[in-house]
C-alpha cells in the first residue's frame, strides 16, 4: 500500500475542538443588538405615547372663568360673593385663585361656599377682581367622546380631529381605490409587458415625490380648482375635499401596486379555465380573476388607509388649522396629524397641557395604524396560504 | 480501472454509526453503519430521495444549514465522534472539504477562488505556488495559467467544476466530498473529472454520490448501495456496502441486483 | 349563447377597457399637474420696483454690473450707513469679499427691489400681453421681467424674510446634514440587522417577534417618529444632542432641538426600510455561494463579510438610497422635533439648530402673501432634483458594480 497523505499525517486528536472564536462570538453578539435595536424602538415609541397620555389624563388642566370675586376675602373666608360676569362654576367642583386651590361645597346665587386650602394648598388673602379658575381633569371618556377640542377652554373631545381625519381618508380612498384598482387590473390583466414598464415606472414616481410638494400641489392647485368648480363660496381656503382628493393621488401608486402583485399571485390556470368556458377578458378579469385577489386587494386598501390617517403634510398645508366638528367637505377641518404638527411647531414646552396632549392624540394614531398594519398582514397571510 | 485492488484497511477514514438523519419529524435517513476506507473512492448510489445527499453532507456537517435537520448517531472521522458538543463544525469542514453538483466558483477571480480557502483557514506559505499546485491537481493549469485574474464564472461548466476541486484541495483536506459532481457536465467534462479523480485518489480519500452506474463502476473502488425502506416511512437505508467489482457482478440482494441492471425506480 | 349576446359582452369589455384606461391616464395627468403646478409657481412675470434704480449708480456710463470691485464698494458705502458698512466689514472684511458678493449686498441694500405683483407661468404664457398693460397701469414704477424663481442666488442665498433675496442655502445645507447623520447612523444598524435576520437568526420566538416588529414599524405613521425623537432625542438625551454634555455648546442657550436630534429621528424612521431592503438584497445572494464557503471551513462571519455581503452590495445600496429619499423629503417628524421656523446662517456642525429644504416649503407655503409661493415652487424644484440626483446615482451605482462583477 502506498503512502498516504491521510495514514502518515495523522492529526491530534484535539484538533476538531471547539475553538474560542472570540471575534466570531464579538460580531455575533453586535449583529444581535442591532436586529435588537427595532425592539427598543417599538418600545420606545409606546412608553412614550403611554406615559405622556397618563399624564395627560392624569393632571388638572385649568380653565378660566372670566368670573373675578367681588371683593377682596382673607386667608380664613369659607364664602364670598362673586360678580354676575363669566361661567358658573358648580358644587363639587375644584376652583382655584392665584395659586390656592378652593373646594366648592355649594352655591347660593352668587355666594360661593368654599373649603379653604384644598389639596394642601396654602389658604392666603385674595384681592378683588381675582379671576376664579375652574379645574378641569380630562378624562379618556370625554377625550374619546366630547365634540370638541379646546384644551386650553377645558374641552378634550378629540371627535373634531379624528372625524376630520377619517373624512380625508375616506375621501382619499374614494380617490385611490377605483383608479387604483382600474390601473392594476389594466397592468396585469391587459397591458402589453412593453405598456406595464413604462407605465409602471410613472405611477412609481407618483409615490416618489415627497409629501410636502403634494400639500403644496393641494394648495396651489387642487383647492383653486375646487373652488372654481363649486364656487368661491361653497369653497373654503382651507377644506378637507382638497386634502382627501390629493391624498388620494398620493396612495394611488400604493393600491395598485399591491393590488397588482395580488392579481399577478393569481394562478393563470384559473384564466384558462375561464377562457375556455368561453368568457371574455372583462369577464375573467371582473368575475374570475378579481374575487380569487380579492384579500389581496382588501390588504392594499387597508395598508392604504392607515397611509391616509398618518398622513400629515397635505392636511397640515390645505385642510385647515382650527379643530371643527363638521362633516361638510368643503370646510375647514383640522386632522389629528395636522393638530399635532401645527401646536408643535415653535418651542412647546415641556410638560404643557399641548406638549402632553400630542402625545395622548399620537397614542390613538399610532394604536389605529398599527390595528390596520396588523389586520392587513393577517389577511396577506391568509391569502398567501390559498394559493402557495 | 484502479489496478490496486482495494484491501480490508484497518483505520476507517470514516465510520458511522447508527446515523440516522431526520428533516423536522421526517426520517430521511436511518441506522446507517458506514466505514468508508483512505485513499480510496467510495461511491453513493442509489435511487433518488433516499437520503445519499443528506448522508454525504453529514459527513462534514453541512446539514446544519439547514435549520430543521436533526442528526442521531455517531460520525467517527480519525475515531472522533464529529458530533460530541465539543467538536467545531467549522474545524470538521477544514478536513472534510466538499465539491457541489452544480459548480459554484465565487465571482471572485480564478487565483481568488483557489486562494481564499487556504488564507481563511491560516496558509502561510507561498500562495502562487499553493495556487499553481492545486490547479495543477486539478488537470486545469494549462487551461488558466493566462487567466487567472479572470472571473471564475467566465469558465466554461466543466472548468468551473474542475476550478471547485482546485479550490477544494487548495485547503488541503483529508476527505473530499462529491455530490454528484458531473451531473451538470457533458460527457466530455465528465470523463476528465473522473480522470482528475482516479488521479486524487492517490492522495485523498473521495466520496461520490452519483446517479450513473457507468461512472460508479468506471471511477470508484468501494460502493454503497442506499434505498428507501419497505415499511412505507420512505426512509433511507443502506442495502449493501462492498468493493465495486463484487457488488456490480455478484450483488448479495436482489434490490440491488434490480437497481444496477435497470430493474427499478 | 346567441350572436347578439355575444358581441353585447363584447361591446362591454371595450367600454371598460377604456374605463381602465382612463384610470392610468387620470393617474398620469394627476403626475402631469403636479409637475406643471411647481414649474407654474417657479417661473412668470414678475413687477419689480427698484428703491434706487440700477441705472443711477452706474458711473460715468459703465453699467453697474460691469464696475469693478472698488467702484462698487465705493457706492456700496456712499448709500448705506457708516454703522451697518463697519458691520459688514467687521463681518466679512471688504479686502476679502469678490466682486460679486459686493455686488449682492448692493442688490439688498441700496437698490433693495420690491416685488409688487407675480404671475404663474401659465398666466405669463397665455395673457402676457394682458399683463404688460395690467403692469404699466397699476404699478407705472415698476418693471415688469421674467424670473426664474430657481436661480443661482436662489441657491447661494440663505433664508430671509424678504421674497426678493431670500434662498434655500440654509435649508439645503441642514438637508444635508440631517439626511448624514441619519445614514451613518442607520446604514450600519440596519444592514447588520438585515444580516442578522437573514444569515444568524434561528427561527425562534424572539426573531419572529424581531421580524415582525420591523415590518410593523415600516407602517408607523412618521409623525409618531418625531414625537418618539422629541420625546428620547431632545428631551432625554438633551444633554447629549444639544452638546452640552461634550462642552461643544453654551448650557444657557442649548437645547436638544438640534440637527442630530433631526438625523438621529431620520434615522430611525428609515431604519426599517433600510433593514426590509438590506434583507432583500441578501435573500437574492445564491445559496451556493454560502455552501461553497462554508464547505471550505468558513466561519459564518467569514461566509458574511467576503462572499454574502459583497454580492449583495449593490442592492443593499440601492435599497438604502431608495430609503433616504423618502428621508429627505419627510417634513413633519422634523417639525414635530422642533426646526427652527428662521434660521439665516449655515450649520456649522451636529449641534447647530436646524431647518431643512422640505420644512423651507412647507413655511413658504403656508405663508399667506403668495409670493411665498413661488419661493416655495423653486425650492419644491430644488427638492426634486436633489431626488433625482440621488435615484440617478443609485441606478449608476448598481449599473457600474454589475459591470464590474
Ligand atoms: N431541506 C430539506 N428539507 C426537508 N426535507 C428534505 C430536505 N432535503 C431533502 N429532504 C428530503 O430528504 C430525503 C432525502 O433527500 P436527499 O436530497 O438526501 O436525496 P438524494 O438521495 O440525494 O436524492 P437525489 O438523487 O434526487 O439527489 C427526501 O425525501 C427529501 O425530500
Ligand atoms: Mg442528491
Amino acid at each position: 500500500m502506498p503512502l498516504t497523505r491521510a495514514t502518515e499525517q495523522s492529526l491530534p486528536a484535539t484538533s476538531l475542538k471547539r475553538k474560542l472564536r472570540l471575534r466570531e462570538l464579538v460580531i455575533q453578539a453586535v449583529l444581535f443588538l442591532c436586529g435588537l435595536f427595532s425592539i427598543f424602538v417599538t418600545v420606545g415609541i409606546i412608553y412614550e405615547l403611554g406615559k405622556e397620555s397618563m399624564l395627560f389624563f392624569g393632571r388638572t388642566q385649568w380653565e378660566r372663568t372670566n368670573k373675578p370675586i367681588v371683593a377682596a376675602i382673607s386667608a380664613s373666608d369659607v364664602q364670598f360673593e362673586v360678580s354676575n360676569i363669566g361661567a358658573m362654576a358648580s358644587p363639587g367642583e375644584v376652583i382655584r385663585l392665584d395659586d390656592e386651590l378652593l373646594m366648592l361645597t355649594a352655591v347660593e346665587g352668587s355666594t360661593y361656599f368654599v373649603e379653604r386650602g384644598f389639596r394642601d394648598s396654602l389658604p392666603v388673602p385674595h384681592a378683588a377682581e381675582t379671576i376664579i379658575y375652574r379645574g378641569v381633569d380630562p378624562s379618556v371618556w370625554e377625550f374619546l367622546t366630547g365634540t370638541s377640542w379646546a384644551p386650553h377652554a377645558g374641552q378634550f373631545g378629540v371627535l373634531p380631529l379624528l372625524n376630520a381625519t377619517l373624512m380625508v381618508s375616506g375621501i382619499a380612498i374614494l380617490v385611490a381605490l377605483p383608479l387604483g384598482l382600474a390601473a392594476a387590473i389594466y397592468l396585469s390583466e391587459y397591458a402589453s409587458p412593453k405598456a406595464r414598464n413604462t407605465l409602471k415606472p410613472i405611477l412609481e414616481v407618483l409615490a416618489g415625490v415627497p409629501t410636502v410638494v403634494y400639500g403644496y400641489f393641494a394648495l396651489t392647485f387642487m383647492t383653486p380648482l375646487l373652488r372654481s368648480i363649486f364656487g368661491q363660496d361653497t369653497v373654503q381656503i382651507y377644506n378637507t375635499a382638497s386634502a382627501g382628493i390629493v391624498i388620494g393621488i398620493l396612495i394611488l401608486p400604493l393600491v395598485s401596486t399591491i393590488s397588482e402583485d395580488a392579481l399577478n399571485a393569481v394562478p393563470r390556470s384559473l384564466r384558462e379555465a375561464a377562457y375556455g368556458l368561453g368568457a371574455t377578458r372583462l369577464e375573467t378579469a371582473v368575475r374570475i380573476v378579481l374575487p380569487a385577489a380579492f384579500s389581496g386587494i382588501a390588504a392594499a386598501v387597508i395598508i392604504a388607509i392607515s397611509r391616509a390617517i398618518g398622513e400629515t403634510m397635505v392636511v397640515a398645508l390645505a385642510a385647515g388649522a382650527g379643530p371643527a366638528f363638521t362633516f361638510n367637505p368643503f370646510q375647514a377641518a383640522e386632522t389629528m396629524t395636522g393638530h399635532i404638527v401645527r401646536i408643535s411647531g415653535g418651542d412647546l414646552s415641556y410638560d404643557s397641557l399641548d406638549y402632553n396632549s400630542i402625545f395622548a392624540i399620537g397614542l390613538m394614531l399610532f394604536v389605529m395604524t398599527l390595528a390596520l398594519n396588523i389586520f392587513s398582514q393577517y389577511i396577506v397571510r391568509r391569502f398567501r396560504e390559498v394559493y402557495e | 480501472m484502479t489496478d490496486t485492488a482495494p484491501t480490508a484497511t484497518a483505520t476507517a477514514a470514516i465510520e458511522t454509526n447508527d446515523l440516522s438523519i431526520y428533516y423536522g419529524s421526517f426520517q430521511a435517513v436511518r441506522d446507517v453503519n458506514l466505514d468508508i476506507q483512505p485513499n480510496r473512492i467510495t461511491a453513493i448510489i442509489g435511487p433518488s430521495g433516499c437520503g445519499k445527499s443528506t448522508v454525504l453532507r453529514a459527513f462534514n456537517r453541512m446539514n446544519e444549514l439547514i435549520p430543521s435537520v436533526n442528526t442521531t448517531g455517531e460520525v467517527l472521522f480519525r475515531g472522533q465522534n464529529i458530533y460530541k458538543p465539543d467538536v467545531d463544525p467549522v474545524e470538521v469542514r477544514r478536513h472534510i472539504g466538499m465539491v457541489f453538483q452544480k459548480p459554484n466558483p465565487f465571482p471572485k477571480s480564478v487565483y481568488e477562488n483557489v486562494a481564499w480557502g487556504a488564507r481563511i483557514n491560516g496558509f502561510k506559505g507561498n500562495m502562487d505556488e499553493l495556487v499553481h499546485s492545486s490547479l495543477q491537481s486539478a488537470a486545469l493549469w494549462d487551461e488558466v495559467k493566462d487567466k487567472l485574474d479572470q472571473s471564475g464564472l467566465s469558465l466554461s461548466g466543466g472548468q468551473q467544476q474542475r476550478l471547485c476541486i482546485a479550490r477544494a484541495i487548495a485547503v488541503r483536506p483529508d476527505i473530499i466530498l462529491m455530490d454528484e459532481p458531473c451531473s451538470a457536465l457533458d460527457p466530455i467534462a465528465t470523463l476528465r473529472i473522473e480522470e482528475l479523480m482516479r488521479d486524487l485518489a492517490k492522495d485523498y480519500t473521495i466520496i461520490i454520490v452519483t446517479h450513473n452506474m457507468q461512472q460508479a463502476a468506471r471511477v470508484s473502488d468501494r460502493t454503497a448501495f442506499f434505498s428507501l425502506s419497505e415499511d412505507g416511512k420512505r426512509a433511507g437505508m443502506l442495502m449493501e456496502y462492498g468493493d465495486t467489482k463484487t457488488m456490480f457482478t455478484r450483488p448479495e440482494k436482489k434490490i440491488t441486483e434490480d437497481y444496477i441492471t435497470g430493474r427499478f425506480g | 349563447m346567441t350572436a347578439s349576446n355575444l358581441q353585447g359582452r363584447h361591446r362591454l369589455g371595450r367600454v371598460w377597457l377604456v374605463v381602465f384606461q382612463i384610470a392610468l391616464v387620470v393617474g398620469i395627468i394627476a403626475l402631469c399637474a403636479l409637475l406643471f403646478n411647481i414649474l407654474n409657481g417657479s417661473f412668470g412675470f414678475v413687477a419689480v420696483e427698484d428703491t434706487v434704480s440700477p441705472e443711477s449708480l452706474a458711473v460715468n456710463g459703465v453699467p453697474l454690473e460691469d464696475l469693478d470691485k472698488d467702484a462698487l464698494v465705493q457706492i456700496l458705502q456712499a448709500h448705506i450707513s457708516a454703522g451697518l458698512y463697519a458691520r459688514y466689514e467687521f463681518e466679512k472684511p471688504f479686502a476679502e469679499r469678490s466682486a460679486g458678493e459686493v455686488y449682492d449686498l448692493i442688490l439688498e441694500r441700496v437698490i433693495e427691489p420690491r416685488f409688487v405683483a407675480q404671475w404663474s407661468l401659465y398666466e405669463t404664457l397665455t395673457n402676457g400681453d394682458a399683463i404688460r398693460q395690467q403692469a404699466a397701469q397699476e404699478f407705472p414704477n415698476a418693471r415688469l421681467e421674467f424670473r426664474s424663481w430657481l436661480n443661482s442666488h436662489f441657491l447661494r442665498a440663505p433664508q430671509s424674510s424678504y421674497p426678493e433675496i431670500a434662498g434655500v442655502r440654509t435649508a439645503v445645507l441642514g438637508s444635508l446634514w440631517t439626511i448624514s447623520i441619519a445614514v451613518l447612523f442607520a446604514f450600519p444598524v440596519g444592514v447588520a440587522a438585515a444580516v442578522y435576520l437573514q444569515e444568524y437568526a434561528p427561527d425562534n420566538l424572539i426573531n419572529r417577534i424581531i421580524q415582525t416588529n420591523i415590518n410593523n414599524l415600516a407602517g408607523v405613521p412618521s409623525i409618531i417618529y418625531g414625537i418618539l425623537g422629541l420625546a428620547i432625542f431632545v428631551r432625554v438625551l438633551g444633554q447629549f444632542t444639544s452638546g452640552i454634555a461634550f462642552g461643544a455648546s453654551d448650557p444657557a442657550t442649548a437645547n436638544g432641538r438640534t440637527i442630530l436630534s433631526a438625523g438621529l429621528t431620520l434615522g430611525v424612521l428609515v431604519l426599517p426600510l433600510i433593514i426590509i431592503n438590506a434583507q432583500e438584497a441578501i435573500k437574492a445572494v445564491p445559496n451556493s455561494l454560502r455552501q461553497a464557503s462554508f464547505g471550505l471551513g468558513a466561519t459564518r462571519w467569514e461566509t458574511v463579510w467576503y462572499h454574502v455581503l459583497p454580492n449583495a452590495i449593490s442592492g443593499i445600496m440601492t435599497g438604502t438610497i431608495l430609503s433616504i429619499s423618502r428621508a429627505i423629503g419627510e417634513t413633519a417628524p422634523l417639525i414635530v422635533i422642533g426646526a427652527s421656523t428662521f434660521i439665516q446662517v449655515d450649520p456649522e456642525g451636529p449641534f447647530s439648530k436646524f431647518t431643512t429644504l422640505p420644512i423651507q416649503i412647507y413655511q413658504w407655503t403656508a405663508r399667506p402673501q403668495s409670493v411665498f409661493r413661488n419661493l416655495a415652487g423653486g425650492a419644491s424644484l430644488v427638492l426634486l432634483g436633489l431626488l433625482l440626483t440621488m435615484n440617478a446615482t443609485a441606478i449608476i451605482l448598481r449599473n457600474r458594480y454589475r459591470r464590474s462583477l
